[in-house]
Parts: C-alpha cells; sequence; structure tokens
C-alpha cells in the first residue's frame, strides 16, 4: 500500500507528453527582461544602471527584505534600461531589460560537469550561499530557501523532506532533472541536511516515474539517511501539507507552519541549484522548463535563462500551435494563465502549457445541486460549496468562520464540480478579503494595546 | 500577435463531470429495475413512465419559460426525466395515467420549481409526487396488480405483497402469518408484488454497484440504511419472532431498496459531508423499520426519506467534514 | 351546553392571566427611546443602505438625534429634504449640502480600448482583478464584469453593452457609494452633480506613462499637463502620470477640456459649443447622463 495524504484528493490526467525528452539548452534571448519580484516576499532592489556592463552570474539586484531574494544576471551584456513589464500576474511589474552580447560568464563558476562531492563548509555558510545565490523555492511558490533554512524560534528541524512529486499533470522538468542529475540532485540533499542539521531525508516521488523512482533510489542507497518514499499517485499531492502527511504522517495546524511538524520541505529543482549554487558557484539564473501542450509540435524541457520571453522558448519547440486557446506559466491546476507571451520566465516558470482551443473555455455555470463532491475532492476538509455561496453574497464573516484561510487554492473542488461553478475563484477571493480583514483587526488590535501601555 | 489568448484563473482543466453526466449516470444505473418492471407488468408500465416523464419534461419547461421568464433551458441537465422515472418506478402499475400527472405536476410544480429549481429544493420531488398521492388516493396507491409473468411462471404468485403480510401479522389479522412470505429469493430477483420500480432487489443492486463505479454517488447513504434497517429489523425478529418479520425479509421488500438506492442519495435533498450522510442514512434505515411495524402504513421508507430531507440543513449545519487542520496529528 | 361554558371560562381565564403577564413585563422591561429617533427614523428613506456611513437608517436616525448638530450627516438618499426635515424635528438649524452622484472614470470602450485577451473567469471585476490586469492592455480600466451594478440597489447603474462600461442613472443615483466600494479599481468616484447637472472630470485613471498608455487606449489621460497649465483656477493636479480635477475648486470653465489631446477630459451635460470648439465634441463620453433633469437627484428615492 503506497503511502498517500488523508483527505480529499482527485485525479486529473497525467498527460506527461514532454516526459523522457532530454533537457536540451534553450537558445539565449537577444534582449532578456529579469523581473525584480520572481519570489514570494519584497521585490530586489536593482544594483545596476542603464549602461552597466554585466556578465552571465553577476548580481544585478540584491534582496529587498528577510523575506527577498538576489537576482543575477542570466546573460552578458549591456543593461538597457530599468521599465515595467507585463508578468505572469497579468500586471507592470518592475524589471531590468539587458541587451544581450555573447555569453561572458562570471570567472568564478565552475563550468566544469564533473561532480564536487566534498565542501568544508558549515550549516551557516551553506545557508549564506544560498541566500547569496538568490535561490528560492522551485516548485512554483518561490518562497526565498534560505528563510526556511533558519527555523523561527521555538521550531527545530527534525527531518527534511525533498518534493519531487510534480503532481501537476503536463509538467516533466523535475522528473527530467532527477533522470539526467541524480548524483547532483543528491549531493544538494546533503547540503541541505547539513544546513538545518538532521540526518533523516525522505524523498516524494509519485508512482507515475517509476524510472525516476528507480535510479533516485539505487543512488540514494549510497546516502545514510536518505530514502525514496513512492507515493501514490493524487493531486495535490505537491502541497507542502499534504506532502508531509502523505510521508511522516503529520498534519500542520491551521495557521501554522509547515516547520511545526518539525518537517522541512524543498523541491527537488531547489536541491540541484543548492548543489550548483554551493559546489560549483553557480548562482540562480537558470532552471528547466517543461514546454507542452497536445498541439506542441516539438513538446520539450528546456534550461532556459530567466528574463527569455515565453514566445522565444514557444517558438523553439515548434512554435505556437493554429489551435492555441490558452498559453499557462505552470501546471494547468495551479498555474497562471497568461495574456501575452511577451512575458519573461523567472525563476517559478517551471512549465509552459499550451491548451487547445477546445480544452480552453470554462462551460456554463449552473446551480449548485449540492452533490458535495467539492467536500470529498478538498484535501484541507472544507466545505467549498458553502464558501462559493457565501463569497457570492460577500458575507465575508461567515466565509472566515468557515476556516476560508486553511485554503491552499490547489482547484480540486472547481476541478470536480459538476455544475462549473468558480469555486476556487471565489475562494482565492475571500481568501484575500479576510486576510485583509484579519490584517485589519491585527493592526487594530496593535494599536489598541499601544495606546493601553501609553 | 492576432490571436487573443483566453485567461482565466486556475485550474484550468476539469475533469468532465457534468450534472448531465450525473443525471444520465444514474438513469443507466435505472435500466436493470426498468428491464424487470417491462418483463414483470409489461406495456402497463411502460405507458405509466413515459407518461410520469413526459409530464414533468413539460412541466419544467413550461414553468421555466412562462413563470421564471428564463431563457436557460433546465430540461436539459436531465433532472426533470430522472424525477419522472423515479416517481413512476414508486406507483404501482395499472394506476390512472390522470393520476401519474397529478403527481408529476405537484413533484415539478410545487416541490421542485416553487423552490427555485434544481439545487434549491427541500424535498425529493418524486417521492413527495408519491406521498401525495399515496395520501391522495390510498386505495389505488396500494392496488397491486397480480404479476402476470410470475403468477405464470410460478403457480399461485398472488397480489398480497410482503409488506402486506407483515402488516397484517402486525394488526393481528386472521389467518395471516409470517411464514406466508415469500422466500428471500423470491424477493430478491422480483416475482413478488409491489410498485414499478420496487420488483427486484437483484436489478436496483446492479444500479448501486453501477453507479458506485462511475462515482456518481458514494457508499455511505445506501449502505448504511440497508444495514441500519437491517440489524434493527433482526433485533426486533429476535424478540418476537411471530410479531417481527426478519432483518432479509425487510430490506428485500417493498421499496427500501429502491428508496435506499435512489430516493435517499438524490444530491440535493442529502447532506453533504460523509459523517452526515452516514448519519442520515442511520436515521432513514431505523425511521423505515419504526413506521412499517408501528406506524399506519405498511411502508415507511418514503416517510422516513421525507422526515430527513427535512433535517438535511441541520444536518449539514452541524454535521462538518473534519477540516485538515484538526485531523489528530499522530506521529508515525 | 355544559362543554361551552366550560371552554368559554377556561379560555376567559387562559385570556385574562396571559393579559396580566404581558402588562407587567412591558412595564417592566420598558426601554426609554428617545421619541426623536422614531420620528426621525419616519422621515427616512428606509433604503438601509450605508450611504451616510452607519449601519442602516436606524443608526443614523441614532447619530442625528444624539448628536449636538448635524455637520458631517447626510442622507445620500434622501437628500437636502429629509435633511431639512430632520433638522426640524431636532430644532437643528440645517445645513446645506451639494448633492454628489457617481462617476464612472473611464471611457475605454471597446472602440478605444482594443482587447488584446479574452476573459473566461467568474463575471466578478474583483475576480477578474486578481486574475490580471484586465482583458485589455490598461490594467487601470474598467473590467465590464459589472460589480458596481450588482451593487446598486437603486437601480441607477447599468452596463452600456455596445461600450462594455457602465453608466450612471443621475435621475436614480442616490450617491450612496457602494459602487464606489465595490469597484476593484477605483474607477467610479463620488463627485457633485453640478449645476444643471454640468461635470468636467478626467474619465482616466491610468497611471502608466504616457507612450504606453497611448497604445493602450486611445482615450486615456497621457499625463501631458495640458489641462493643468490651462487651469485658471488651480483645480487640476498631476500626479502618477495622470491628472485629476478637484471638484471643489472647478468653476466648470471648460478650458481643460479644448486642450486635452486624448479627449481623456469629458463634459456633460453641456450645450454644444460654436462650431469653431466643436472639435472636442467628437468624442462623447461613454455615459452620456442626458435624461436627467437638473434637480430631480434629490426627488429620488
Amino acid at each position: 500500500m503506497l503511502k498517500t495524504f488523508s483527505i480529499g484528493g482527485v485525479h486529473p490526467e497525467g498527460n506527461k507528453i514532454s516526459a523522457h525528452q532530454n533537457i536540451r539548452q534553450a537558445e539565449l534571448p537577444k534582449q532578456a527582461i529579469i523581473l525584480l519580484g520572481q519570489h514570494i516576499g519584497a521585490p530586489a532592489k536593482a544594483i545596476v544602471k542603464r549602461g552597466d556592463e554585466v556578465l552571465v552570474g553577476q548580481k544585478i539586484a540584491e534582496a529587498g527584505g528577510f523575506v527577498s531574494a538576489a537576482i543575477h544576471s542570466p546573460v552578458s551584456g549591456k543593461v538597457a534600461k530599468l521599465d515595467t513589464t507585463i508578468d505572469a500576474s497579468g500586471y507592470r511589474k518592475p524589471c531590468i531589460i539587458i541587451d544581450v552580447q555573447g555569453d561572458e560568464w562570471v570567472d568564478t563558476i565552475d563550468r566544469t560537469p564533473d561532480l564536487v562531492t566534498e565542501t568544508a563548509l558549515d550549516s551557516k555558510e551553506i545557508i549564506d550561499t544560498i541566500k547569496e545565490a538568490g535561490i528560492v523555492g522551485m516548485g512554483g511558490a518561490c518562497f526565498p530557501t534560505h528563510v526556511k533554512l533558519m527555523p523561527p524560534p521555538g521550531n527545530t528541524a527534525e527531518c527534511l523532506i525533498i518534493n519531487a512529486v510534480e503532481c501537476e499533470p503536463y509538467l516533466t522538468a523535475d522528473h527530467q532533472l532527477m533522470l539526467e542529475h541524480a548524483q547532483e540532485i543528491l549531493i544538494g540533499v546533503k547540503l541541505l541536511m547539513k544546513a538545518i542539521k538532521v540526518n533523516k531525508t525522505y524523498i516524494g516521488i509519485e508512482n507515475n516515474k517509476p524510472d525516476a523512482i528507480e535510479l533516485m533510489t539505487k543512488v540514494a542507497s549510497k546516502y545514510a539517511g536518505v530514502e525514496v518514499v513512492p507515493l501514490k499517485i493524487k493531486y495535490p499531492q505537491g502541497g507542502e501539507k499534504q506532502l508531509i502527511d502523505a510521508i511522516i504522517n503529520r498534519k500542520v495546524g491551521s495557521g501554522k507552519l509547515p516547520i511545526s511538524t518539525g518537517a522541512v520541505v524543498q523541491n527537488v529543482a531547489t536541491a540541484f541549484a543548492v548543489y550548483q549554487a554551493v559546489m560549483k558557484h553557480k548562482p540562480l539564473f537558470e532552471r528547466v522548463v517543461s514546454v507542452t501542450g497536445r498541439s506542441v509540435a516539438k513538446p520539450s524541457n528546456l534550461w532556459a535563462r530567466f528574463g527569455t520571453p515565453l514566445s522565444q522558448m514557444i517558438d523553439e519547440c515548434g512554435g505556437l500551435p493554429e489551435d492555441t486557446g490558452k498559453v499557462i506559466a505552470g501546471g494547468p491546476m495551479m498555474g497562471k494563465a497568461l495574456p501575452t507571451l511577451e512575458i519573461p520566465s523567472a525563476k517559478g516558470t517551471s512549465g509552459i502549457l499550451i491548451m487547445q482551443e477546445k480544452e480552453s473555455r470554462r462551460l456554463e455555470i449552473q446551480d449548485c445541486i449540492r452533490c458535495g463532491k467539492c467536500i470529498e475532492a478538498c484535501p484541507m476538509g472544507l466545505e467549498p460549496y458553502l464558501i462559493i455561496a457565501q463569497a457570492m453574497k460577500q458575507e465575508w464573516d461567515k466565509v472566515e468562520k468557515d476556516s476560508i484561510m486553511d485554503c491552499i487554492e490547489c482547484g480540486s473542488c472547481q476541478f470536480t464540480c459538476p455544475a462549473q461553478r468558480p469555486i476556487t475563484d471565489y475562494c482565492r477571493l475571500s481568501k484575500a478579503k479576510v486576510g485583509g480583514i484579519l490584517r485589519a483587526r491585527a493592526a487594530e488590535a496593535r494599536a489598541a494595546s499601544e495606546s493601553s501601555k501609553k | 500577435m492576432s490571436k487573443k489568448l483566453v485567461v482565466s484563473l486556475s485550474p484550468h482543466i476539469h475533469n468532465g463531470d457534468t450534472i448531465q453526466s450525473n443525471m444520465k449516470g444514474v438513469l443507466i444505473a435505472l435500466i436493470p429495475a426498468l428491464a424487470v418492471s417491462l418483463l414483470y407488468f409489461g406495456l402497463a408500465d411502460l405507458y405509466i413512465i413515459l407518461t410520469s416523464v413526459l409530464s414533468c419534461i413539460v412541466l419544467e419547461f413550461v414553468i421555466n419559460k412562462y413563470l421564471f421568464k428564463s431563457d436557460r433551458l433546465t430540461i436539459t441537465d436531465g433532472s426533470a426525466a430522472l424525477t419522472g422515472l423515479l416517481l413512476a418506478l414508486n406507483l404501482p402499475s395499472g394506476l390512472p395515467l390522470w393520476m401519474v400527472i397529478l403527481g408529476a405536476a405537484f413533484a415539478i410544480g410545487v416541490i421542485k420549481m416553487s423552490f427555485g429549481g434544481l439545487g434549491n429544493n427541500l424535498f425529493n420531488p418524486a417521492l413527495m409526487g408519491r406521498v401525495f398521492l399515496l395520501i391522495s388516493f390510498p386505495a389505488q396507491m396500494t392496488t397491486w396488480p397480480v404479476n402476470e409473468w410470475a403468477s405464470k411462471a410460478i403457480d399461485g404468485a398472488s397480489g398480497a405483497t410482503p409488506l402486506g403480510i407483515m402488516t397484517g401479522v402486525l394488526n393481528h389479522a386472521p389467518g395471516v402469518s409470517l411464514d406466508q412470505l415469500p422466500s428471500a429469493w423470491e424477493m430478491f430477483i422480483g416475482t413478488t408484488g409491489g410498485s414499478i420500480g420496487e420488483m427486484s432487489a437483484l436489478a436496483l443492486l446492479l444500479g448501486l454497484v453501477y453507479m458506485i463505479w462511475k462515482k456518481v454517488i458514494t457508499w455511505h447513504i445506501p449502505i448504511t440504511i440497508i444495514a441500519t434497517a437491517f440489524i434493527f429489523a433482526e433485533i426486533l425478529h429476535l424478540v418476537n419472532p411471530i410479531m417481527y418479520a426478519d432483518g432479509l425479509s425487510q430490506i428485500l421488500s417493498g421499496g427500501l431498496m429502491l428508496g435506499a438506492i435512489f430516493m435517499a442519495t438524490d444530491y440535493v435533498t442529502s447532506p453533504m459531508s460523509f459523517k452526515g450522510q452516514m448519519v442520515y442514512g442511520v436515521a432513514i434505515g431505523l425511521l423505515t423499520i419504526i413506521i412499517r411495524v408501528w406506524g399506519a402504513y405498511p411502508e415507511g421508507m418514503s416517510f422516513a426519506i421525507i422526515i430527513m430531507n427535512g433535517f438535511t440543513p441541520l444536518i449539514n449545519t452541524y454535521i462538518r467534514p473534519t477540516l485538515f487542520s484538526s485531523l489528530p496529528k499522530k506521529v508515525g | 351546553m355544559n362543554v361551552i361554558l366550560i371552554a368559554v371560562i377556561a379560555l376567559g381565564f387562559i385570556g385574562l392571566v396571559a393579559a396580566v403577564i404581558l402588562y407587567a413585563a412591558s412595564k417592566k422591561f420598558a426601554v426609554y427611546e428617545d421619541p426623536n429617533i422614531g420620528k426621525i427614523n419616519e422621515v427616512l428613506p428606509q433604503a438601509n443602505c450605508g450611504g451616510c456611513g452607519y449601519p442602516g437608517c436606524s443608526g443614523f436616525a441614532v447619530a442625528c438625534a444624539s448628536g449636538p448638530d448635524l455637520q458631517g450627516k447626510f442622507c445620500t438618499v434622501g437628500g437636502q429634504k429629509v435633511m431639512d426635515d430632520v433638522a426640524k424635528i431636532m430644532g437643528f438649524e440645517a445645513i446645506a449640502t451639494d448633492p454628489k452622484v457617481a462617476v464612472v472614470r473611464c471611457n475605454g470602450s471597446c472602440e478605444h480600448r482594443p482587447r488584446t485577451s479574452q476573459y473566461d473567469g467568474a463575471t466578478s471585476c474583483a475576480i477578474a482583478a486578481a486574475t490580471y490586469g484586465g482583458d485589455t492592455d490598461c490594467s487601470y480600466g474598467c473590467l465590464g464584469c459589472g460589480d458596481c451594478v450588482d451593487a446598486c440597489q437603486f437601480d441607477a447603474i447599468h452596463m452600456n453593452a455596445e461600450t462594455g462600461l457602465p453608466e450612471v442613472d443621475d435621475s436614480k443615483c442616490t450617491a450612496c457609494g457602494a459602487c464606489v466600494e465595490a469597484c476593484p479599481r477605483d474607477i467610479i468616484e463620488l463627485r457633485y452633480l453640478g449645476k444643471r447637472n454640468r461635470r468636467i472630470y478626467v474619465s482616466c485613471v491610468n497611471e502608466d506613462k504616457g507612450a504606453k498608455t497611448r497604445k493602450e487606449c486611445s482615450v486615456g489621460c497621457i499625463g501631458c499637463g495640458k489641462c493643468f497649465k490651462e487651469c485658471p483656477f488651480g483645480a487640476i493636479t498631476m500626479k502618477n502620470n495622470r491628472a485629476y480635477i478637484d471638484y471643489e475648486k472647478c468653476k466648470l470653465c471648460r478650458k481643460c477640456v479644448v486642450v486635452c489631446p486624448t479627449h481623456a477630459i469629458v463634459e456633460v451635460n453641456f450645450p454644444a459649443r460654436k462650431p469653431k470648439l466643436a472639435v472636442t465634441e467628437a468624442v462623447k463620453p461613454a455615459a452620456p447622463a442626458t435624461k436627467a433633469p437638473a434637480t430631480s437627484s434629490t426627488k429620488a428615492k
């Protein structure tokens, strides 16, 4: 009996069209557009100005706060301007535009393929290196990695969980990365274990990647305390809370951080990035991107520098198909639909999914028939039918009581709703509204306590 | 780029499940029961089924179009057809057709559409239609025509239903005893009297298996109803074997199977969470046997379901699914 | 006979006991309420819209009855007439307040602002705004899902199917501000209704740089500042690449309308210009509020 998380979940079709396509280098863009906000938290602050010459791997923006990450130039050339561009959120965000000239790397980066296995760095130095390299969670949420490696006071890390689930349909970037770079990933895992001072690691892989499970198990057997855990196929297993539940059977409480269970979860691609940063001195400026979709001529996995326009990557994979309806950055369950293809890739761009016109449209919304399938699907034990009904009436206080802040926006409810109701849309709206109310209340309470002190 | 991309929030895919597909699933699950009834009663009940289904569809269309003035075609979702079919299955073969139309009108017009249509009704329309007819025309509604096919095949099958015999025993009717009950096997394959759809437990169970396989419904409601009714009846039988029929006869007779599998599982009128569904199922099982044994009507299924339909909002309010964050945090 | 008698006596007795209990209870639990509250409540329109800033009409009545004067208290629905009545009840001095009306500050109709993508999510501006910048390149303009229409309980705002923009019916708008709350883009603003319903406002809230704005929408404010220089009353401010006309200072001279190169400044209910100036008339506001007679807004219920 394979492990999986306790409640809810759905089974979308895998559609791993780009599986087993060797990762190839994407072409360099003519002009790289590097967003300053590629992660959760404060946007980075640009430290270059117009006309500056930069090299590949050179830091061009520094962290804008504790929860933030530095950004390194993915290309060499001249800074054309600091401007704004539409990013995956659909809004204009600040960015640095660099005219690409050649491909000159910073000379400290070790570009050889040789495996480096030993380092003298201690825990703190490793975390500092990770922070300096601008590494963020590569699963899509882009939470700065160094923050996660430093548990807040009162919490201690007991084990490391490597997220190699890739439960989103279509995406194959992590799968292919494991097949091609298992050695490096495990060295990265070792480094992460050293950083958070634990001696147990679980690597969770869904059972639809038997070759990756086999290879990783073989490589992991050489490392003490690293265990590969095959998992039953069920979405959203890659959710942090679900993965912790599936592997070590502990539940993250409402409003608690995952670290409260003693587990630190890192993505498999993050482990690889950590290896490159620590052992090869290469900061994070490229990643594997799956370009996929039913009509795509050449579904591929590409090593793409950040700042490459998505349109260019799509052209490399056979161009935008005639019957395109929707283009999604990320997977189909949680990815962002894009209004234009001139959006640059960023740290969280795990895939570009091109959907056909006929799969792109939502069906007509009907009245709720109270079938309860959303409850069955919700991995957080919420009642989505109730949340959408109350959100439509803007009853935010009731939505708050129904634990909306537990929602992980996985989309399972909407995926399963036979009446095609936009449940997840309204859950997101509710979360934003209730979040605002909670923050206002906290601010009020703070102000009240301060005034009472005086 | 000239092409305009489609943009919406995630999820961008759907499992393809629709209201229509669910209704279709239930309709397909009813095919075995329909086949059995056609085999037993012949064309007579085909007329009833067609009348019921057609009048439900026409009525919903008319109300939607001319009363609600809505452009949306709600009859295509198949729920009206399903209500019609379920109503017909709950009627005795040979009922005058005008009564069928009246029942359908009550079900759709009063119970379903006056609450706002599919998804908003408090009670199961088909069942309310049946109960309405049962209370208005008790004589016609409890006249079970002789099962033609069975009487030819098995000599001596009579119009007396197993439930009639059980009630007779409970009322100390002369010359009636539980020994006259048909065997469990006869009831299982359905050679005894009853409404159009409640003939064969086997056919209905086939439907249940199909619906669970196709994920139209989950096991919670039907299984808890059947199990509770069985256990409760068995206890009564142990207390007094002469007065109370055994559990197997209780669950195989009358409308229990039909009710448990097709009527109580109606999405709209049953609780949302699994826990709530199980409470609902247990309560229906208990109520059914209580009404059968101590009530005035021989059949308790319809009333039990309708009573629990009324409690459904209460169950939904107080029995909620367990939050992931409140699940036992065991360390393993 | 006997039975009837018993029934009559019994029921009569029960009635008597109940009456005594009720009387005692009403005396014991009586709560004193300022009679003015009830009187004020009677003259209020009972729309319970919250436009006054109090929780419904009864809340407003309590506030009026308890306050030392009517400063800062105004029933937007009832308007001046109701406030005069309230002042009379309380014996306060009536405070004259200019009536306001909701104004939609976006002129990006389908013709002015080309669509660049297709929105397929839930029909809610709030959700569309959470999804992305909108189905045009302008991420400041109207999303057209009609959250303002849903929020209005006076039937005063409607979507124009042709322009895809909401239109305010001056005669029905009570300036309660529900639409202002509802709009995730802060496009709708309450402005003075104006003399003879005449208003001038910048019908654009785009904060992109001029060159970008021009690409996004043909009637967007490009922040050129011509109107700012032209205005003789200092009513126009420039901020974040856009102009804003302060309705407190604007004297409706229309000079800014003439100089605006993109026709982003809109004039409403003015008589036609002399032919020489007619150039600007080419661009009509997307929300022409023509039907409204001059004084009707205070009469609307």
